[in-house]
């Protein structure tokens, strides 16, 4: 039974942090521009199509190996960073100044556009990501037991979190990114290059979502064009519970989220699965609207 | 009533007898099809603008109050109404009896869907900005995948609207009578809110919630009150979807179809119930007239999206109306 558990928490962990990833990136856009970029999960999408691509032209499908993997993810950060560049020059920037629901609508439009492009570009049948790692137990107690895929996809998303807080506690970039979404305007006056920091903060969000759509083909290896949809919808739920715009609180967010999923349906069942992330979501806005890690705003009047 | 009224009325009861009767003897299925689905999709935007152009609250769940209207009053027809129309039928002739018919339907989806609104709309409405929206949208999935696993409306497999024990009682909408009947009430109960003095408070609520406080506005009631209506005829929407295909699935219900509702009321400008009509039509129309692309369609559909928007930020009519005063203006 404690087996079961540790078992359901270690798989729980480790899809988790593929949510912590992508949560990661809607609350660094939300920061910085208080939009909700559904796009996003659609980002997610491409990276993990562009891994299996960049995967089969390494010739990596029949020879699994750590630096393929590093490789693979690699070519699809770089492609999702200028999907994103792309997306936020096209659709976002020129509404800067717009009433705030506009971009939301293109927001929407991109990510239906990402969708049915994808499912001319790529085909609407799925397709199976090569095993880039060769799965084998690493550590096996009972019938517990940790795989060395588990154990990359967290430590990938671990590294990628640590590198992330590095560059937003570290950096100028970092320093600038929480200027801007403390108070754009002021950042602006201070010569803070605004746009460029938005820019940046877009693309920082699409190398963390490339990588999760990696670390997803790893777990889950059947991949389509609508697999952002639900996954996005989620990863941004797990932002929510951390406290929208706060970076801590969406790897904390998407780990909590991941971890009760699959209790969820371990214990429940399957088909409440989907449901409970927006039953905690429901739970979290009535009785924290800001998040677990949010803090209240006073209103002037 | 005043006897312009009435001539009013008359006249828009004989336009929709009319169309009824003989625009489905022309009309293709396939485009018959898509003028009930233009109509259903003006109810559902109009509906939803005012609570998000006209209150100012940002709602984007409007799919799941459809879902309770569209999933209640199927299970109505189904379970209760079958046996009246069948006996209702044995006694009045068939136009007559199912016109008595269609309200009971439309009504008992339009009410579960307000009480539903109701339901959700007091803690959510507490909420502001795009935590509000946030809610809605998980409000509107929590409805769906609890619909999803109520066995006696079909679960996974989908409710057809159809009474085995009953067989001579046809639970299909024919025509367009009930759909735009129900489009033109929207359009009126709507305006007549809105553009009431008492109306203003909805759109002082969405000016500026302190100020409408400070004048005695009591700003949560006003709130629920669009929220409620807007569910009402939301309900009314899924009601009339679930009867004009005779089946329905939650997937039919699922947040894009939500974000498609928000997209209609934004596209056609932010506290314009025109322009809500009108993106509610043509967008609804796009992706069929766009059918010889073939699978480039839905890609040019979102590109036509994405460029609108663009080019108009306001949205298509901003929160100007297409009324009678405008038409003076322009061509009198």
């Amino acid at each position: 039974m404690a087996e079961d558990l540790l078992q359901q928490l270690v798989n729980g962990v480790a899809w988790g942090g593929i949510y912590a990833l992508i949560a990661l990136g809607y609350t660094m856009v939300y920061g910085v521009l208080k939009l909700i970029n559904f796009a996003h999960g659609e980002v997610y999408m491409v990276g993990a199509m562009t891994g299996y691509y960049a995967a089969r032209s390494f010739g990596l499908a029949g020879a699994p190996s750590l630096l393929g993997l590093v490789a693979t993810l690699a070519a699809s950060m770089a492609v999702c960073a200028l999907l994103a560049a792309i997306i936020e020059r096209v659709a976002y920037r020129p509404l800067r100044s717009a009433p705030r629901l506009a971009p939301l609508i293109t927001a929407i439009g991109v990510s239906l556009l990402l969708q049915n492009l994808g499912q001319l570009v790529f085909g609407a049948d799925p397709k199976f990501f090569p095993p880039l790692l060769e799965s084998r137990n690493v550590f096996e107690v009972g019938k517990l037991s940790v795989s060395n895929v588990q154990l990359a996809v967290l430590g990938t998303a671990i590294l990628l979190m640590a590198a992330l807080q590095w560059i937003v506690m570290r950096t100028r970039f970092g320093r600038a990114m929480r200027a801007v979404s403390f108070d754009a305007q002021a950042a602006a006056l201070m010569g803070v290059p605004v746009d460029r920091v938005i820019l940046g903060t877009f693309v920082l969000g699409a190398v963390l979502a490339a990588a999760a759509g990696v670390l997803v083909g790893l777990t889950n290896p059947k991949i389509d064009p609508l697999m952002g949809v639900l996954p996005g919808l989620k990863a941004f739920v797990a932002a929510v519970l951390g406290g929208i715009g706060n970076i801590p609180g969406a790897m904390v967010g998407g780990l909590l989220l991941g971890v009760i999923e699959t209790f969820v349906s371990g214990y429940l069942s399957s088909t409440y699965r989907d449901a409970i992330a927006f039953v905690l979501l429901i739970a979290i806005l009535l009785y924290k609207p800001t998040g677990l890690f949010g803090t209240t705003q006073t209103e002037k009047v | 009533m005043s006897s312009k009224r009435v001539a009013a009325f008359a006249l828009v009861a004989i336009v929709l007898l009319a169309l009824d009767a003989w625009l489905p003897s022309w009309l293709n299925p396939y485009y018959a099809t898509i003028v009930t689905r233009i109509g259903i999709a003006v109810v559902a935007a109009v509906s939803l603008q005012l609570v998000n152009g006209f209150t100012g609250q940002f709602s984007i769940g409007h799919a799941g109050f459809m879902a309770v209207g569209a999933y209640t009053s199927a299970a109505f027809s189904v379970y209760v109404g079958a046996g009246w129309l069948e006996s209702l039928l044995g006694l009045l002739p068939a136009p007559l009896a199912r016109s008595l018919f269609y309200p009971l339907v439309l009504a008992s989806g339009g009410l579960a869907a307000a009480v539903a609104g109701f339901v959700v709309g007091i803690p959510a409405l507490r909420l502001r900005g795009d935590y509000l929206a946030i809610a809605t949208l998980g409000f509107a999935e929590v409805i769906r995948i609890a619909i999803l696993n109520v066995d006696a409306v079909g679960g996974a497999r989908g409710f057809s609207i159809h009474a085995a024990e009953h067989p001579a009682a046809d639970l299909r909408f024919e025509g367009f009578g009930a759909v735009y009947a129900v489009v033109v009430v929207t359009i009126v109960v709507v305006a007549r809110l809105v553009y009431s003095s008492g109306g203003l408070s909805f759109r002082a609520v969405r000016e500026d919630e302190v100020a409408a406080t400070s004048i005695g506005i009591a700003t949560t009631r006003i709130k629920v009150e669009a929220f409620v209506v807007a569910s009402f005829f939301a309900g009314v929407a899924g009601a009339l979807f679930a009867h004009s295909e005779g089946y329905v699935h939650t997937n039919s219900f699922a947040f894009l179809r939500s974000f498609e509702i928000v997209v209609f009321v934004v596209l056609g400008g932010l506290g314009s119930i025109t322009g809500a009509v009108l993106a509610a039509a043509v967008l609804t129309a796009a992706p069929e007239l766009l059918r010889g692309l073939g699978e480039w369609r839905m890609v040019l559909y979102s590109l036509l999206l994405i460029g609108t928007m663009l080019l108009r930020p306001q949205g298509l009519l901003g929160n100007r109306e297409i009324d009678l005063g405008w038409l003076r203006k322009r061509f009198g």
